[in-house]
């Protein structure tokens, strides 16, 4: 349907191409953001369904009702340390496993290189099973640094792909200025690479963070009681098991929810363009 | 990483379960549990599911959808384009289990999607029920297609310039211009994206969940969802996961290819 008013008006001269691409984009555009519509309607809707409306006497009666510490902040504070959790876990062996990567020639490197992508292919779901039965076995169910480095090891391979490449780019001379002064190789990672490549690494810190945030599966499995789990896995439970689902209070929550992640992919975004953080993860 | 995926490929030969004798004692049970994955109704059905939703949701929908997107970005600039990019990023930003709501939402029989009907005067039906497999690939790509069009606005951002212009004033149109040089120049980054997409989309469980669940009546199990079926509901620990270790291979049999691709690309 848009196909065809893609490039073919090209023989019509610049502004009617560029018409038309606008045209088309704001269909596309249209089209995804029409299922958003239904959650910002309906968080400010009290007596909202299903049904996209506008709300009769729109309130914020329903993130009021959520609110509430066994709502909204455990679930959060979970969501919280796990991602956090699963973030510096990634980052402390993302840099140290880029190093030598990054910094000494050797003949096992590619191979090492090639067998993290490939793990970055593995689908997580299937893997689940297994943990899960790991997990029994070694009676970890339900623990909260067990989950965080199942988590961690999940995110692994993209983070020491992304901290290899902004490895690559700090220069190799400041380092060897220093290990001429004598530092080791581990002082000069944490005093020169480190500060230099602080960029790099927030964006690897974010983007494992957004990640684990968003993670439902690997909670929604491994941890057991209410105290532990996410907002993912409070969220559902919240419309899977209730009666009659609040649709309102569903909707404000999920906005909740979403905010932290939307604003620190903006942050990413911002600070160094979104194509740098994915060019960061792609090039090879 | 490792030590799941071969305590997996163990655990497929064994009956080990949830609840009961086995729970403790799993038995060596050989290829049972793949030798009852063919004569089980479900699995060819869900192994057919699947390659329908790769097929379609992400090597179909996400990867032309993504590249169409960023063609007219190219060609359009300015305000809408970073509105539309904005509002596309922000459906594949959003925690999955919002997303899998909103699209629960969408296609509901109340939902936005048979309100737009409605006022086209055309009778929605339970898109949910009726077409579970539809909804769910629409849903995917609304999800996914970010990733294609971030990648794809990466790569044509580098295709040099005064090619594309020698093209133009060789008197090369549109289609042909983008047919036998831009696509081309790309190939290496659309290899990559299929290939991603591809794995990404093969691990789809919770939109699934959240929206059919697998239902009505496996109309919707992908394989994913199938081994989270047999192993946790219904207690199969060894079937659930000789389920899983098909999922495996078939992801590393891409993760190969992938990997080839990408040598391939710098020798």
């Amino acid at each position: 349907m848009l196909a065809g008013k893609r490039p073919t008006a090209e023989a019509g001269g610049r502004p009617r191409v560029r018409l038309a691409a606008n045209a088309a984009l704001a269909v596309i555009g249209l089209c995804f953001v029409l299922p958003l519509a239904w959650l910002l309607l309906a968080s400010v809707d009290p007596h909202a369904g299903y049904e996209t409306r506008w709300p009769q006497s729109p309130s914020f009666a329903n993130f009021a009702a959520v609110l509430t510490p066994g709502l909204l902040f455990q679930p959060l504070t979970n969501s919280f340390l796990l991602s956090a959790g699963t973030a510096v876990v990634n980052l402390a062996v993302a840099v140290l496993a880029a190093y030598p990567l990054s910094r000494y020639q050797s003949r096992f490197n590619k191979p090492f290189l090639y067998a993290i992508l490939f793990g970055t292919s593995l689908p997580v779901t299937a893997i689940m099973v297994p943990v899960y039965g790991l997990f029994v076995q070694l009676q970890l169910l339900d623990s909260m640094p067990a989950t965080i480095f199942f988590m961690a090891t999940t995110t692994l391979p993209m983070a020491i792909w992304m901290t290899k490449n902004f490895m690559d780019s700090v220069p190799l001379e400041l380092e060897e200025a220093a290990w001429m002064d004598g530092a080791s190789g581990l002082a000069t990672l944490r005093r020169i690479v480190v500060p230099l490549m602080r960029q790099g690494l927030g964006v690897v810190f974010i983007f494992v963070f957004i990640q684990a945030w968003g993670n439902f599966f690997v909670p929604f499995i491994l941890l057991l009681s209410t105290s532990k789990q996410p907002a993912a896995v409070s969220v559902f439970s919240f419309f899977g098991q209730h009666g009659a689902i609040a649709y309102g209070e569903l909707a404000a929550f999920s906005i909740l929810y979403s905010v932290p992640v939307l604003i620190l992919y903006t942050v990413v975004a911002r600070g160094s363009g979104s194509a740098f953080a994915l060019s960061g993860a792609m090039k090879g | 990483m490792l030590a799941p995926v071969a305590w997996s490929f163990y655990a497929s030969f064994t009956n080990a379960a949830l609840s009961g004798k086995a729970a403790l004692n799993p038995q060596w049970v050989g290829l049972d549990n793949y030798a009852r994955m063919l004569t089980d109704s479900v699995f060819p059905l869900s192994a057919w599911l699947t390659v329908v939703f790769v097929a379609v949701s992400a090597i179909l929908g996400q990867n032309a959808l993504g590249l169409v997107i960023a063609l007219l970005m190219t060609r359009s600039g300015g305000a809408t384009a970073s509105l539309v990019g904005t509002v596309v990023v922000a459906s594949w930003i959003l925690p999955e289990i919002v997303a899998a709501f909103a699209a629960y939402a969408y296609f509901s029989q109340d939902g936005t999607l048979n309100q737009l009907l409605g006022m086209f005067g055309v009778q929605g039906t339970n898109w949910l029920y009726a077409f579970p497999m539809a909804a769910i690939i629409l849903a995917n790509v609304w999800r996914g297609t970010a990733f294609s069009m971030l990648v794809y606005r990466a790569a044509l951002s580098q295709v040099p310039r005064d090619v594309s212009e020698a093209a133009l004033m060789d008197g090369a149109r549109g289609w042909q211009r983008l047919a036998f040089i831009t696509l081309p120049i790309i190939r290496g980054s659309i290899a990559t994206n299929l290939m991603l997409i591809t794995l990404q989309t093969l691990a789809v469980f919770t939109l699934i969940w959240v929206m059919t669940a697998g239902g009505p009546s496996n109309a919707s199990t992908t394989l994913p969802v199938l081994a989270y079926q047999e192993a946790f509901k219904l207690g199969d620990i060894g079937y659930g996961t000789a389920i899983a270790s098909v999922l495996i291979l078939i992801g590393v049999v891409f993760g190969a290819v992938y990997v080839r691709l990408i040598r391939g690309a710098k020798p």
